[in-house]
């Protein structure tokens, strides 16, 4: 415990508001030590302390109220903090230098810090106050969207602007039919311009989103029950809709500073100096309530600038605050649009270089001045260069002779392909949220050895808030393994310079069947225990056949070559498939005599089924005719393949069953049996909301609804368990099993070696919303591809056990001893709660089985 | 004395049964010899089946390629790598496992073992 001088009078500061900037305040001054001296008192007038609100959009789907916030558990408990959840300043007296709250308490401060933020513009039409009419601004207003979406058919969004076309895809998430509704002539108007906003529009438009530019909304019109039932406007026809979300600008929250007596801008705002103090010495405002120079900051990053400023001069320091550029990127509808600088080309003598595709609906306008140096810019349809752009207006790298290549195409290389991350400053700004510069995170890989994004984000918080500079932090340490001689290659060995996703292209667009092929004309040396199994799993996902037949054999880790699952002493155990986990009392019966007559241990698996332990390699035909015979099959527990498709009793047996889970489960487990993939799969299907067959924690999981299935995709149990995400709604089972093949594919195709669809799903760049687009959207033209391909799977299926079994030929590797047919005397069980367990190493060597660990002298040829 | 003349010759299979690329485990006087025949020039390797990492005998199942120029077999157990000429593990410098004599003697493998043993 630190202990500090009994004359240090301590302080206290009040915060009043705890939303990004306000939390972001308070996270600031805990770090850099100034509860030492201050108490810290935060007021938050919401149920729920700081969250991500940016990130709002994410929560129709799927991402829950607690993963949105941005408070680490305990955070408020740390010595020297305090908060006071819903409860809101409501007066300050300036002359006591204390504030009040609406609950009643009085709170002396030595500072004071106004963090209210903003509120949500209503325009004030008739009827803009109807049930129905929401805003889009908490956690709470989403909720009450959603309760009003249930049941209706239609929505629309009064402004287009970057928060009215979240609101809009949110609408749309929740299945209505969706409309928006923008005064001026195009969307986004204060971001991009007219050809941006138009290609922007046929973006949007082609994901099935209605627009109306350049309509003024004279009425909200209410139906028979007093709810919202259309818009009216000054030009044109009524548009009939049943839920409607204002989203035309925010206001600043600025009622506490009008209140006290603070200097207010003409349209509100509270005015700040260069310190981001008020027009009294004691009192500062930072974020949407605050008015520097004339201008509102309606994004996050400038208001964590305002935070660092005000923690900088609470301490004593003299950092200011120079006011931000409004440079934006995001993705709306999985729709790149960035704008920087001087978007508009508004200084004298500026010019506009503009790239258009009108077959890809791409449109890039760079500024740049006289002398070449950029100036701003906007990007619609392909955003990949924006890091490069901001990084050159900003003067922290070089841009080029012929600016206008900048504008090309994205290449195949990182998000800085064409200048490279090497010619950034040490002082560039990486993360503009954060406010991690290049330095920093080359620093903080080079001290701590880290060797993965993930460490950087732990280490550095670069990357953590709106995600977009992740490329860049990937290229960044790419560079700077390089640098220190570590080699960061995506190759999957020595033998191949390709990833997992590229040999799968080059067999498939080869159409190889073999492995020899592959290294003769791709690889060197002769392969191992990487590329070979790597290689057989491509090749079997591309319907290649019986897994053993000619050269694949010889790929084929032990677990596929012997059709089984080797354990620690050598043995194998095996697991026939029951799909859906549903069972005969004959097939039980029949597994139970199997597992007597062998000397077998049983085991309930996690996925729902028997697995029997301790089987000698020269004893697997022998179970298998058995268990065959009694007609079960194999249950590929030994491949990277499908595993079970779990299940509830569902709707047959279960009283609040809404849909036949078990059914679905054994027609997913029959349809995806076998089916090759990066890494195992497991799914779960459940038959209502209880969640009894724990589908939210697999590859794939389905829920079922009153209206049909919900599909959740790349969740995990496991090392790092992560929730699955929600991918579709209330499907039709066969539209359910259409997304799911191509998901299943999608995947297949382009995951790495060994990777999970959980580390999958979190490298994919663009996340649900891309995913979304890929296999729901067929935006890349895929679906049709992925479908066949899943298709040939079902058809070729064979049981590989079956398959064996039927022929001598295969039947010879299952022997101990090629030359005798002794028992492999190395294999010794033991007692142990009325079944065996394999004897330890020790237990053989000094007892059991002396003779058979017997090792020779070495003699050398 | 050459050690030759230590040797006893015990027969495997046939060249044609063995798979390329693939082990077969040989009991070859109470000692268990992993077999492989390794592509692309049908080099014959013998080394002991014993896994001395994962202490088992399972080596002969493991799968064989190359690391640079060294031939080797990775145990299936925990996919360390022994190199099949010399049986030097390389992932860890201080384990090496017994290699054995291997030949084709009119059609047949056979591998050479010597008889005297030492226990473990």
């Amino acid at each position: 415990m630190t202990v500090f001088p009994e004359q240090m009078t301590r302080r206290t500061l009040v915060v009043v508001g705890n939303g990004m900037v306000g939390h972001k305040l308070v996270e600031t001054l805990l770090e850099r030590g100034a509860t030492a001296e201050w108490d810290i008192v935060t007021f938050c007038e919401e149920t729920r302390m700081a969250y991500d609100r940016v990130g709002l959009s994410s929560f129709f789907s799927g991402t829950s109220a607690e993963e949105l916030s941005l408070v680490e558990p305990g955070f408020y408990e740390n010595a020297g903090l305090q908060i006071h959840i819903g409860d809101a300043v409501v007066a300050i007296d300036r002359a006591k230098q204390s504030v009040q709250s609406a609950k009643g308490k009085t709170v002396a401060y030595d500072a004071l810090v106004i963090a209210t933020g903003s509120y949500p513009f209503v325009p004030p039409v008739v009827g803009h106050d109807l049930p129905g009419c929401f805003v889009y601004r908490t956690i709470d207003d989403l909720e009450a969207i959603r309760d009003a979406a249930d049941g209706a058919s239609s929505g629309a969004v009064i402004g287009g602007g970057l928060l009215g076309l979240e609101a809009a895809n949110a609408l749309k998430t929740l299945g209505l039919e969706t409309h928006v509704v923008e005064f001026a002539p195009r969307l986004m108007p204060v971001q991009v311009d007219d050809a941006g906003g138009a290609v922007l529009r046929r973006r949007i438009e082609e994901l099935g989103v209605r627009i109306h530019t350049g309509m003024q909304t004279s009425e909200v019109l209410s139906g028979s029950e007093g709810r919202v039932k259309g818009l009216r406007f000054v030009e044109g026809d009524d548009l009939p809709i049943d839920v409607l979300v204002f989203s035309a600008g925010i206001r600043p929250r600025d009622e506490l500073g009008l209140a006290c007596g603070l200097t207010l801008g003409e349209r509100g705002g509270i005015v700040v100096d260069e310190n981001c103090r008020t027009s009294d010495a004691s009192i500062f405002a930072i974020g949407e309530c605050a008015l520097f120079s004339g201008r509102i900051y309606g994004l996050v990053a400038p208001g964590y600038d305002m935070a660092r400023v005000v923690a900088d001069q609470i301490l004593g320091g003299s950092t200011s605050f120079i006011g931000s550029d409004m440079s934006t990127k995001l993705k709306l509808m999985g729709v790149d649009v960035a704008s920087f600088g001087d978007a508009f080309a508004t200084t004298p003598g500026s010019e506009s270089i503009v790239y258009a595709d009108s077959t890809t609906s791409v449109y890039k306008r760079l500024v740049i001045d006289t002398a070449g140096q950029v100036l701003g810019g906007i990007l619609v349809g392909d955003a990949t260069s924006y890091q490069t752009l901001v990084q050159m207006m900003r003067g922290d790298m070089p841009t080029p002779e012929e600016p206008g290549s900048l504008l090309a195409p994205a290449g195949a290389g990182g998000a800085m392909s064409s200048v490279g991350v090497g010619a950034l400053s040490d002082s560039a700004m990486i993360c503009s949220c954060n406010n991690v510069t290049k330095g920093v995170i080359c620093e903080a890989i080079t001290a701590g050895n880290l060797t993965e994004v993930s460490e950087i984000k732990a280490c550095t918080k670069a990357g953590t808030s709106c995600g977009g500079c992740v490329p860049l932090i990937t290229d960044l340490l790419k560079d700077e393994l390089r640098k220190t001689g570590v080699e960061i290659s995506n190759a999957l060995c020595e033998h191949f310079d390709y990833s997992r996703q590229e040999l799968f292209d080059v067999i498939r667009v080869h159409r190889y069947a073999s492995f020899s092929e592959v290294l003769a004309h791709h690889g060197r040396g002769t392969g191992c225990e990487i590329c070979k199994p790597a290689t057989a799993s491509i090749l079997a996902s591309l319907g290649n056949g019986y897994i053993l037949s000619a050269d694949q054999a010889s790929l084929q880790d032990t677990n596929d070559h012997f059709l089984a699952n080797m354990q620690k002493d050598g043995t194998y155990s095996v697991v026939p498939r029951v799909p859906g986990g549903e069972i005969t009392p004959d097939q039980l019966i029949a597994i139970g005599q199997v597992a007597k007559d062998f000397g077998l241990y049983t085991k309930i698996t996690g996925g729902q089924r028997i697995d029997l332990f301790g089987a000698r390699v020269d004893e697997l035909p022998h179970i298998w005719k058995r268990l065959i015979d009694a007609g079960m099959e194999s249950g590929h527990a030994y491949g990277k393949a499908l595993r079970t498709v779990k299940s509830c009793v569902g709707l047959t047996w279960c009283r609040y069953g809404q849909q036949d889970s078990t059914t679905l489960a054994i027609d997913l487990e029959l349809r995806y049996r076998g089916l090759r993939s990066p890494h195992k799969l497991k799914s779960a299907v459940s038959g209502c909301t209880r969640e009894c067959a724990e589908a939210q924690s697999k590859d794939f999981g389905i829920i079922a609804t009153e209206r049909g299935w919900n599909l959740y995709v790349c969740g995990n149990g496991g090392i790092k368990p992560q929730h699955a995400v929600l991918l579709a709604e209330d499907l039709d089972t066969e539209t359910l099993i259409r997304f799911i093949d191509r998901f299943l594919m999608f995947y297949i195709r382009t995951a790495d070696r060994l990777e999970r669809t959980a580390t999958w799903f979190n490298n994919l760049e663009g996340g649900i919303d891309y995913l979304r687009l890929v296999v729901i959207d067929d935006a890349l033209g895929l679906c049709d591809e992925l479908e066949a391909d899943m298709a040939n799977h079902v058809a070729t299926y064979e049981c590989e056990w079956k398959a064996t079994i039927a022929d001598p030929e295969r039947m010879k590797r299952f022997r101990s001893f090629v030359n005798s047919d002794e028992i492999d005397p190395s294999v010794v069980m033991v007692p142990e709660r009325d079944q065996v367990r394999p004897a330890t190493f020790d237990e053989k060597v000094n007892q059991l089985a002396p003779e058979a660990f017997g090792i020779p002298v070495v003699i050398k040829r | 004395m050459s050690s030759e003349a230590l040797l006893t010759w015990v027969d495997v299979c046939s060249l044609d049964e063995l798979m390329v690329d693939r082990g077969v485990c040989v009991l070859a006087q109470g000692v268990q010899v992993a077999v492989f025949r390794v592509s692309p020039n049908d080099d014959l390797y013998a080394v002991s089946n014993f896994d001395p990492i994962g202490k088992a005998f399972v080596l002969s199942r493991g799968i064989v390629g190359s690391r640079g120029d060294i031939p080797k077999v990775a145990s299936p157990l925990y996919k360390q790598n022994f190199d099949l000429r010399t049986g030097a593990c390389l992932d860890d410098e201080t384990i090496s496992i017994p290699t054995y004599a291997v030949r084709v003697a009119e059609g047949l493998v056979q591998v050479g073992v010597s008889t005297e043993m030492t226990p473990k």
